[in-house]
């Protein structure tokens, strides 16, 4: 009996082993296979280009891939040229898992760029913690997070607000109409906005949530009128903000005296709201496209001569753009025998780039010093920036969570 | 009061935008049988239509509207002559192929067009507010009231006072004992689903200065639709609108108590329970079957 399940486990192993042999002979070396090969260095893309999320998350891949077709024809990353590997996960968070996995394990990436929703990356977070790879994630997000395995581009709620609520206040008033999509993004980004509010003497006179997704937004404009309040301090997001800003607009309010202060509306959805009702109102993010730079200007131009000229480039598309170039930069500190995911990763902390939006460092939190900006849109569906911080401002992704920090060794209690 | 009254209106143009885009549903559900899933799709091939004719010939939500009624009748002529009416007595398959359908259409369109939200702009004529009292009322939202209270008209007048609403009345009676009188029921269907989408269609348009014009944007308008069809009782155009009102209203009552979110659940539990109590609907088709 003992000698027969020995046969049994000994024939399923040489099976396995055979069958793992033919299929992909790299599973056998494990984690001894090395990362660069032949003069090629493999990197994942993971942005829906189906589905809900694919409006965003298409202009986010065609900045990365921009990004990445750009170095490979200027000589690649120290003598390597950059082999993509393209996946689409369909808006769909446990799909972005199972892609994940493929291009981690299967297509060996060094690193993998992707996602736009806090969703996607949550499901993604196991998979690289996991196989400790690093995944590259350019959104602005709730913060409360702090991987060792991600690198965060986009800006944390205290990036956004910490300049953004005060010079609301000061200027238009210091009663604050919270409105959101009721998921975590608006929650974790209403609470930072509440403690900021009550330390400036201010308060929040009404908060509401509504389901993703939401079009019709005549009661909570009817509430609006009746509670008059100075801002309404908007965190809805794509479909949503739209059909509220246009309904904002026809339903007569005056953006001078009553703004939408938002801090996810972008040059995408205005471009969706049309200039009209979009004129006037305000948001806070580290990058816009009408913003005055060098790089940016080539940045914007390259996007556009590539892509066609009704395109925009936004918050979002300009992080997935720098962040390939952070990589790089990474990559070329190191000995390219030793190039590994986590050796990537602590090479880039403290590593400075110059990004379209200004030059952005990356925190030993490995979350990005931005420089966040307050712009008026125009008529004209772009942004004029009224506000520019003068230094860069460090991430504090658990700001509203006193006793908690992220920092280079992950996160520390008390 | 005036935050009452307010809400009221707010209750009645939601309605009335629930109204438009169920009336075609109803129509090809009561008089067909036919779950058409992808009733959104037409419904958003609409707003795509309204943004091709604004940024393409540069006619406004008006003037286009009778075009869009026509492209998307054809449309959902082709649609029923080629897949639907094959499946008539398999209706189970039917719900599976109008759900390909309504994806294959929305893949097209974000191939073709792209995923991102389009802008139409509001008719110039229709823009700002009338003010009664302390109600402010959007001209918009008061001319898309009143054109889904047109078309319920123009709709039951084609169903009860025309040659071709008798043969339709007639085929969704007895389809047999119509066709020994000569009626040729393949028409008469076709032509219905046609009219159904058309409307769809013209309620696509409508809606795009109020919503994001998306490739998705059909499938939460169709979810609204259903259950006012459902609520209304199959086949009732007068249950469609009561229902639509009914639900327009009680969404905006309950969001004032409450907020959009809680409105939303008490809602969807208030129909849980009238369908508990009134499985047929609020006005039940009497036929003998």
């Amino acid at each position: 009996m003992k000698r027969r399940s020995f046969m049994k486990g000994l024939g399923a192993t040489g099976s396995l082993a055979i069958t793992g042999g033919l299929a992909t002979p790299a599973l056998l070396s494990g984690a001894g296979r090395a990362y660069a090969q032949g003069g090629e260095l493999n990197v994942g893309l993971l942005f829906s280009l189906t589905g809900a999320v694919a409006v965003v998350e298409r202009t986010l891949h065609d900045a990365a891939l921009m990004a990445i077709e750009e170095i490979n024809a200027a000589g690649g990353v120290a003598g390597m040229q950059l082999k993509t590997f393209i996946e689409d996960p369909a808006s769909d968070p446990a799909t972005y898992a199972d892609r994940a996995r493929r291009l981690v394990i299967r297509d060996n990436c060094v690193s993998v760029f992707g996602s736009y929703t806090s969703a996607s990356r949550q499901a993604v977070l196991p998979v690289v913690e996991q196989r400790n790879n690093l995944y590259w994630y350019p959104t602005l997000y709730e913060g409360r997070e702090c991987s060792r395995n991600v690198m965060y581009g986009g800006a944390v709620p205290n990036q956004q607000q910490q300049e953004f609520v005060p010079w609301l206040a000061e200027n238009f008033g210091k009663r604050f109409f919270l409105i959101g999509n009721n998921y975590v993004y608006p929650r974790e980004e209403n609470n930072v906005c509440k403690m900021i509010l009550a330390g400036l003497g201010g308060e929040a006179v009404h908060e509401e949530y509504v389901p993703l997704g939401h079009s019709d937004f005549s009661s909570v404009i009817n509430r609006i009128r009746t509670e008059q309040p100075d801002v309404v301090f908007c965190t809805l997001v794509g479909d949503s903000d739209v059909a509220f800003a246009r309904q904002y607009h026809a339903a007569g309010f005056d953006p001078e005296t009553m703004p939408c202060a938002s801090l996810t509306r972008s040059e995408v959805e205005v471009q969706a709201i049309g200039g009209e009702a979009a004129v006037g109102h305000f948001s806070s993010a580290p990058y816009f496209m009408g913003y005055q730079s060098p790089e940016n200007e080539k940045f914007v131009q390259a996007y556009l001569s590539r892509y066609g000229a009704d395109q925009v480039t936004h918050f979002v598309s300009e992080a997935a753009y720098f962040q390939v170039y952070q990589f790089k930069a990474a990559v070329e500190k190191l000995d390219p025998a030793n190039i590994t995911p986590t050796a990537i990763r602590d090479a880039a902390v403290g590593l400075t780039t110059m990004a379209p939006q200004g030059e952005v460092v990356i925190d030993a939190n490995l979350h990005t010093h931005l420089w966040p900006k307050i712009a008026r849109w125009k008529s004209d569906g772009q942004a004029e920036i009224l506000v520019q911080s003068e230094a860069r401002v460090a991430p504090d992704p658990y700001w509203a969570y006193e006793g908690e920090t992220c920092t280079g060794e992950g996160l520390v209690r008390g | 009061m005036d935050a009452i009254l307010n809400q009221a209106f707010a209750g009645l143009s939601m309605a009335s935008i629930l109204l438009i885009v169920a009336l075609g549903l109803a129509i090809i559900y009561g008089s067909m049988g036919v779950i058409n899933l992808a009733h959104g799709e037409f419904v958003m091939l609409g707003a795509y239509a309204a943004w091709a004719m604004q940024s393409f010939l540069g006619f406004s939500i008006l003037v286009s509207l009778p075009f869009i009624f026509v492209a998307i009748a054809v449309v959902g002529w082709v649609v029923e002559r080629g897949v639907v009416h094959r499946l008539y007595r398999r209706p189970l398959d039917t719900i599976l192929a109008t759900w390909g359908i309504g994806i294959v259409l929305q893949q097209l369109v974000r191939m073709f067009i792209g995923p991102e939200s389009l802008f139409v702009a509001t008719p110039t004529i229709l823009e700002g507010n009338t003010v009664i009292g302390a109600v402010v009322m959007s001209n918009y939202r008061l001319f898309v009231i009143a054109f889904a209270v047109a078309v319920l008209a123009a709709t039951w007048g084609l169903m009860t006072r025309t040659e071709f609403g008798t043969r339709l009345r007639a085929v969704i009676q007895n389809r047999e004992i119509s066709e020994c009188y000569g009626i040729r029921a393949e028409k008469v269907y076709a032509t219905t689903f046609a009219y159904g989408a058309g409307l769809a269609g013209v309620a696509g348009a409508l809606l795009t200065p109020l919503v994001s014009t998306t490739p998705s944007m059909g499938t939460y308008l169709v979810v609204d639709a259903f259950l006012v069809v459902i609520i209304g009782g199959v086949g009732s155009l007068i249950g469609t609108a009561v229902a639509a009102g009914a639900v327009g209203e009680a969404t905006a009552l309950f969001s004032m108590l409450m907020n959009d979110t809680l409105g939303r659940i008490a809602v969807l539990l208030a129909i849980i329970l009238l369908i508990r109590f009134r499985p047929n609907g609020l006005f039940p088709q009497t036929i003998r079957r």
